[in-house]
């Protein structure tokens, strides 16, 4: 059991740690107890393949044996306005290229860091949204347990263009990682940031267990950028909270690479009158990998929007769960709520399930949910042939195709070079 | 609408009257083995069917409701304080003559006008738990066609009732087929021989007369090859001041090259929870279709299905759902693909109005291998106030390529452009919502048999006329 080898933060942080940061985690190890392991049978749970996340056996993970820069490779950004690397929940490089923004008050740095110097901001923060999507088990061994991460806080007013880029790595068999996030955009500020999740060895099996909170402050935007690519034997939960005030805007999108289980739990809440929330993800399901996905819209004031996308491409046995729900509050009239899935099966024994729902207690709103599951067409492959494009080609180009249109629904160009060269490597072909 | 608009209730005077009974036979109150024992006593049922039933009676014990998908309001049923049977103990009446006349008021009351009649092929009225009237033309008894109460079938026809009883839908399928295995009484069993088409729609209405008295009919429909066959069941109640609670099975078999449609209009009080099964196994190249519109009750769960068996079967679920005031519909469709080239279609309207609640619940399962399937799934939801509400809930699965599923749903309201336009025109704003909901729904409607379709256009006026102004 991890909960009772896990060294507590403060052999790890330092001095500084704050009193209700210690509380906090002492709570969440005892509701982690109590919280029983989830079950099949449960709404949130139905078709996910519960049985990969039995902790039993994980550790904490320990020293970091591989280089990081060779884990890492090519994968960097060209131009970030920062970057974090964590190997094995433990910062290893912090640079900053735009230091001109920190003196503008901008903070970019180590939540072990932020915990000493921005106690007071981090406390209101902290984890504060409830975990709706049924990993409260998982969100409670988070909280217990977490000691790296990212904070982020853009004060008002100050546009970033550069993104911001943090590096997640694992190693070693059996190792657990507790990778936080927590970005603040305060009032008609800006922000990108880019999330890497990478393991050293594919051969390693390690447990990754996220949280990231984004909170967006009115009049504000956040484009938030995952890309997760564990070794094939990892098994992951993450569980992403949004919370929209008045006329801000957010971006989530999520790549989905790796993992033998990844379950992304991804939540907006439209908290304030003509706030907007875009949710994308796409993934390449090969081999025998699971993607659990599931999203809530939740929509509380009148005159917001939420709008969502994702696009899964199966090969060989693979399997997707999506399971969304738009839902929208009484008093949320004139909500504009959109929900696609879209299903590439390019395998005989590949399995789809979608359970796109919705939820409505307003009336005057506009709310459409869209699910498919298709193939490629014989005459899309007879049309490419006959102009000397071979199958395999072929199928590897419509893959693309299928796939880019959620990247495409970024506007920044840099970015969505970097998440089609991405794309490209994982393709087949 | 921004418009407000308070209180939208249908006129229930329609199905508010209620006759003094006295019912010959009586099983009293809850639900023991002795129960069962007195309805297979008085039914003179035989002993396989006494069998069936208790293993029936455990299996609904030992189910839990399903309250970790649906909602609570399923604890409200108190199964203690429902009858389980009541019949006038009489064999089902042949002739109109025979009927005795307060249930013949009753029946003057719901519409059925004697002159219809003719045009019906049968009618099979049930009142209360047994058959009291069953009349089957001539014609189309002359055909071979089998249309009796489901209890003279599993006695008069073994042969073909029990080759296919229970086995759409199994004893353990959920909470409430148990309970309807372990006590039906009623229902019809209808086997249309190879290649007959019955001309004439077999239909039959359903009444509840007895406070807290649940109904539990048993309906076992056989296609057999080649022939074609509608049945039609129409539902309407007296109110009453405490909750009954009807549970229907409906079972279909298409055999191949078989067409059977099946409507149903719903229209129980709204203190009726309404818990049904149906579904349908179709063999190859047959079709199953379900038209199923639910517009009374206080909860509905319904979610008419179709196992597609045969190479190139198809199944389709039409259904229409209004939820008013203190009511909810929870209904949708189940379609299960076992055989390559099938296909299945689901259309899904719904409209709630005052606190009404709509849900669309579905499931569409693929399995692996199949080649050619293709399902289509469209749910419209229509709000009418600012504290109706409506969910949707698909389930999709789909595994393997050569196989296409789409679902798509919308919610909308009517915009206040169009009740504009049309009291611009003359048109009160309650003729004007009555027309905008009629237009919503109409193209569903038109699938109706023509009297179905004049009585919902009738029921929706009724609800929108009385909402507003």
């Amino acid at each position: 059991m991890i909960s009772t080898s896990v060294p507590s933060i403060q052999e790890t942080a330092s001095v500084d740690t704050p009193l209700w940061f210690v509380d906090q985690q002492a709570e969440a190890r005892k509701e982690f107890k109590i919280i029983p392991q989830p079950a099949r049978t449960d709404e949130l749970w139905r078709y996910s393949s519960i049985k990969n996340l039995e902790i039993e056996g994980y550790g904490i993970a320990g020293e970091f044996l591989s280089d990081p820069a060779k884990v890492i490779g090519n994968r960097k950004l060209d131009r970030p306005a920062g970057r974090l690397i964590f190997a094995n929940d433990r910062l290893v490089s912090e640079e900053i290229f735009r230091s001109d923004l920190l003196a503008k008050g901008l903070i970019f740095t180590s939540l072990l860091h932020a915990l000493g110097q921005h106690s007071t901001l981090l406390q209101k923060h902290f984890m504060a949204q409830p975990v709706e999507l049924g990993s409260s088990k998982f969100a409670a061994l988070h909280k217990s347990t977490v000691s790296a991460g990212t904070f982020l806080h853009v004060p008002r007013g100050l546009v970033v263009d550069e993104p911001f880029e943090v590096f997640h790595l694992v190693d070693g068999d059996r190792a657990a990682i507790f990778p936080h996030t927590l970005i603040i955009t305060d009032e008609v500020s800006s922000a990108i940031l880019v999330e890497h999740f990478l393991s050293a060895n594919d051969e390693q099996a390690a447990f990754v267990c996220g949280v990231n909170d984004l909170v967006l402050n009115p009049g504000s935007q956040l484009t938030y950028v995952s890309v997760q690519d564990w070794s094939r034997s990892t098994a992951s939960v993450h569980v992403n909270s949004t919370v929209v005030q008045r006329d801000a805007s957010a971006l989530n999108l999520a790549l989905n690479f790796g993992g033998k289980y990844s379950r992304l739990e991804s939540v907006s809440r439209m908290i304030g009158q003509g706030a907007r929330s875009d949710m994308l993800a796409l993934s390449i399901a090969q081999g025998d990998q699971e993607f659990d996905q599931r999203t809530l819209q939740s929509h509380l004031q009148p005159n917001t929007t939420s709008d969502l996308l994702y696009k899964n491409a199966l090969y060989d046995r693979a399997r997707t769960i999506f399971s969304g729900l738009i839902k929208v509050q009484p008093g949320a009239h004139r909500t504009d709520a959109y929900q696609k899935v879209r299903n590439l099966m390019l395998s005989d024994e590949a399995e789809a399930n979608s359970l796109p729902g919705l939820e409505i207690l307003a009336d005057d709103v506009r709310c459409t949910h869209g699910a498919t599951s298709g193939q490629i067409e014989a005459e899309e492959l007879f049309y490419l042939k006959s102009r000397g494009i071979s199958d395999e080609t072929s199928k590897a180009l419509i893959v693309r195709g299928f796939l880019d249109e959620v990247v495409g629904r970024l506007k920044h160009k840099n970015l969505t070079d970097f998440l089609y060269s991405e794309i490209e490597s994982h393709l087949r072909g | 609408m921004s418009t407000a608009i308070t209180s939208i209730d249908i006129d229930r005077g329609i199905g508010d009257f209620f006759y003094e009974l006295t019912p010959s036979r009586d099983a009293g109150v809850g639900l023991t083995e002795a129960t069962i024992d007195y309805i297979t006593d008085v039914k003179g049922e035989p002993d396989w069917i006494r069998d069936f039933r208790k293993n029936a009676y455990r299996v609904f014990n030992n189910k839990p409701l399903p309250t970790h998908w649906a909602g609570d309001e399923l604890k409200e049923i108190d199964f203690d304080k429902i009858r389980y049977y009541l019949a006038s103990g009489e064999a089902p009446k042949r002739t109109w003559d025979e009927v005795p006349d307060q249930i013949k008021k009753t029946f003057e009351r719901l519409g059925i006008p004697e002159s219809e009649r003719k045009f019906l092929a049968g009618v099979e009225a049930q009142f209360d738990s047994e058959a009291v009237y069953s009349n089957i033309k001539k014609a189309v008894s002359d055909q071979g066609v089998v249309f009796m109460g489901s209890t003279d079938g599993l006695k008069e026809r073994p042969d073909l009732f029990r080759k296919w009883f229970g086995k759409v839908i199994p004893t353990g399928d959920n909470k409430f087929s148990a309970l309807n295995s372990a006590v039906f009484s009623g229902g019809s069993f209808i086997y249309v021989p190879p290649g007959v088409k019955v001309k004439h729609p077999l239909q039959a209405y359903f009444r509840i007369n007895a406070e807290n008295f649940g109904q539990f009919e048993r309906t076992l429909i056989i296609a057999d090859e080649g022939s074609e066959v509608m049945y039609m069941e129409g539902c309407t109640a007296p109110k009453f001041t405490t909750a009954t609670l009807h549970s229907a099975v409906v079972e279909l078999v298409a055999l191949p090259g078989a067409k059977i449609q099946y409507v149903t209009v719903q229209n129980w009080a709204p203190n009726v929870f309404n818990l049904v099964t149906k579904r349908g196994l179709a063999m190859e190249g047959s079709e199953i279709k379900w038209i199923d519109c639910n517009i009374g009750s206080r909860l509905t769960m319904k979610y008419p299905g179709v196992i597609l068996k045969g190479r190139k079967a198809r199944g389709e679920v039409i259904s229409i759902a209004l939820a008013g005031d203190g009511q909810h519909q929870d209904t949708g469709a189940k379609m299960v693909h076992a055989a390559d080239e099938t296909t299945s279609n689901i259309v899904s309207k719904s409209i709630s109005v005052g606190k009404g609640r709509a849900t669309y619940r579905g499931l569409v399962h693929v399995p692996k291998h199949l080649k050619g399937c293709k399902n289509n799934t469209e749910c419209d939801a229509l709000l009418i106030n600012s504290t109706s509400r409506t969910d949707t809930y698909p389930a999709i699965t789909v595994r393997g390529t050569g196989n296409s599923t789409q679902h798509e749903a919308s919610v909308s309201q009517i915009s206040a452009e169009q009740i504009f336009y049309m009291q611009q025109r003359g048109l009160s704003e309650g003729q004007a919502m009555s027309l905008a909901v009629n237009g919503f729904v109409n193209d569903l409607v038109r699938q109706f048999p023509m009297e179905y379709s004049v009585e919902l256009k009738r029921l929706i006026d009724l609800e929108m006329e009385g909402s507003v102004g």
